[in-house]
């Protein structure tokens, strides 16, 4: 714990801060937003899934919650600071009753999944068919497929017309997720962490030390949904419009590409992963030769295959055998010995 | 006498048309050091898995320290104070051997002294030259030592262990009887184990299952020398 106060968290704002600097000399910062909102948007599902286990098909149903709570707010309160904050809480309280009630009712594996993808289906249903007039909530009309424009965007808490947009928005959203990023480790590094890591690993042992599995597993289900809602919030600012494609189907399966692709089990690498495949999608977008999800696909076909693992689990094993071997290797060899001996005597 | 730590009445567990355990009534006193034995089917597992709540009776009772626990769920019953391994090593792979005790230390524990006692824990089961290797890339005899060690860092004043010697050399099984000896200085113990010399190097009382219900309860030597154990058991001729 004291290493990562000393080492870690200044070794990550200085990095932060560096990106931030060199970045937007490269993409523009309107993209660069839009890449760091999906990277958080990635990192919640890393977090759940990564080191919690937890595989849900449904990520993009709490980043549509915050969108959506976001907009319905902001609407009817007009200062955005409150809304921020809606957007975070509500899509956390959904998913911890929804979690409640799939992790006490010992749901796992593949049932997990089918839960929250249909719960992503039925509010991606629900949305789309809120077209009428009679589907308003307080001064906000739904507005069926077409989503809501025209919400109060984010402002400086208290002053609702000195608005943040443009650099000052990337800024927010890339201080944000340093935040979101440190705070996270700092879980990982706490009991409750390592103990979700625990239950990763092997739920059965963890119950059978009397840990409370079912309640854990909620807890950080909110977390990841928390995470995914404010990720919501922040693109609802980006885009100054919420549809019902933020709970698409294709989101969903997009978030859990951007975990394999960039590496499960790291906090780093669903954010590479998201990031780098939403700039890919980007730059394709602007021509018309080869279809996008194609080769979305084709991409996580050749990472299943090839890099299993993901990216940046292969880059750091590479940078070990690279510069790391002197120090790798005797541990390694006298470990072989040892093992080897004791399975023969 | 000492306190009675674990009584059954009447544990009946029945799997459709199959009564696995009937009617069994068990006493283990503190400080006791019981190994139930009996050939296969004969519901020394099925009786452990009821009493450590991996599986819910039919009929009957369960009690630990006067609590009624028949029908908790695992994580209730080991977080009584209740040490458990189960047949099958459940371990967690991807951490290394600190980790995986520290973690079943913390649960009775804050923070500080869970380390000193996952460090405690590991010198006293000689894991100190693995402690930081991880669990996948374990011997089977020290995966069943370090599974072990996860029980002792509980605290436990109840241990549950099914077949602690299963797949062990004879090194591991003598290493494995010190330690266990050693538990019975704060716990009592029941053991469900096949391996009769590991069985006879603890010494200890024995109770036999045969078709789900008690046949008989004794000291290993007198139950060894039972024609009718070593007809059922031993599958000898009396």
């Amino acid at each position: 714990m004291a290493s990562f106060w000393a080492k870690e968290v200044p070794a990550t704002i200085i990095v932060a801060a560096l990106l931030i600097w060199i970045m937007p000399m490269m993409i523009g910062t309107y993209t660069l937003t839009v890449l760091l909102i999906y990277g958080m948007l990635g990192f919640s599902l890393g977090l759940i899934w990564g080191f919690g286990g937890i595989l849900c098909f449904g990520q993009a149903a709490f980043f549509g919650l915050g969108a959506y709570t976001y907009a319905i707010a902001a609407i009817n309160i007009g200062d955005s600071t409150i809304p921020m904050l809606l957007a975070v809480l509500v899509p956390a309280a959904f998913a911890a009753l929804l979690g409640a009630m799939m992790f006490y009712g010992r749901l796992t594996d593949v049932y997990l999944g089918v839960i929250t993808l249909v719960v992503t289906l039925i509010l991606f249903k629900f949305i789309s068919s809120t077209a009428g007039p009679e589907y308003v909530i307080g001064k906000a009309r739904l507005g069926g497929f077409n989503g809501i424009p025209g919400f109060q965007t984010l402002n400086v808490p208290g002053r609702p017309n000195d608005y943040i947009y443009g650099d000052p928005y990337f800024y927010f959203c890339a201080v944000l997720l340093l935040i979101v990023y440190l705070l996270v480790s700092w879980l990982l590094k706490s009991s409750f962490g390592r103990v979700a890591v625990g239950i990763r690993e092997n739920e059965v042992r963890v119950a059978l030390m009397g840990y409370d599995v079912s309640a854990r597993k909620t807890v950080l289900f909110a977390i990841g949904a928390a995470i995914a809602g404010l990720a919501g919030g922040l693109f609802a600012n980006w885009g100054e419009i919420v549809t019902p494609n933020l709970f698409s189907l294709g989101q969903s399966a997009e978030i859990i590409i951007w975990c394999i692709v960039g590496g499960l089990g790291t906090r780093i690498g669903p954010i590479v992963g998201a990031a780098g495949l939403a700039y890919l999608k980007f730059l394709l977008g602007q021509q018309s030769m080869i279809d996008n999800t194609l080769l979305t696909g084709i991409i996580l076909v050749l990472f299943v295959l090839f890099l299993p693992k993901g990216l940046v689990p292969a880059i750091a094993s590479l940078w070990r055998i690279s510069f790391g071997q002197r120090r790798q290797l005797p541990r390694h060899g006298a470990r072989r010995i040892r093992s080897g001996g004791a399975r023969h005597g | 006498m000492a306190e009675i730590v674990l009584e059954t009445a009447g544990l009946t567990m029945r799997f459709g048309g199959v009564v696995a355990t009937d009617n069994v009534d068990f006493k283990l006193r503190a400080g006791e050091l019981r190994c139930l034995i009996g050939p296969n089917g004969a519901g020394k597992s099925t009786f452990f898995k009821c009493v450590t709540g991996l599986l819910t009776p039919t009929g009957g009772q369960v009690f630990m320290r006067g609590h009624e626990t028949t029908g908790w769920n695992p994580r209730q019953v080991a977080a009584l104070g209740v040490g458990i391994k189960t047949q099958v090593p459940n371990l967690m792979d991807g951490l290394d051997v600190h980790e995986n005790i520290w973690m079943a230390a913390r649960r009775f524990l804050p923070m500080q002294d869970a380390m000193r006692k996952a460090s405690e824990v590991i010198e006293r089961l000689a894991l100190g030259p693995i402690a930081r290797t991880e669990l996948g890339r374990l011997a089977h005899g020290e995966r069943q030592r370090v599974e072990l060690g996860l029980v002792v860092a509980g605290d436990p004043w109840l241990v549950l262990l099914d077949e602690p010697a299963a797949g062990m050399s004879a090194d591991d099984v003598e290493r494995m009887s010190d330690i266990i000896r050693e538990m019975t200085r704060t716990a009592a113990v029941v053991i469900v184990e096949h391996d009769m010399q590991f069985i006879r190097s603890i010494a200890s009382t024995v109770t036999v299952f045969h078709q789900g219900a008690v046949l008989m309860e004794d000291h290993v030597d007198r139950v060894m020398a039972d024609p009718t154990v070593r007809n059922v058991y031993l599958g000898k001729k009396a």
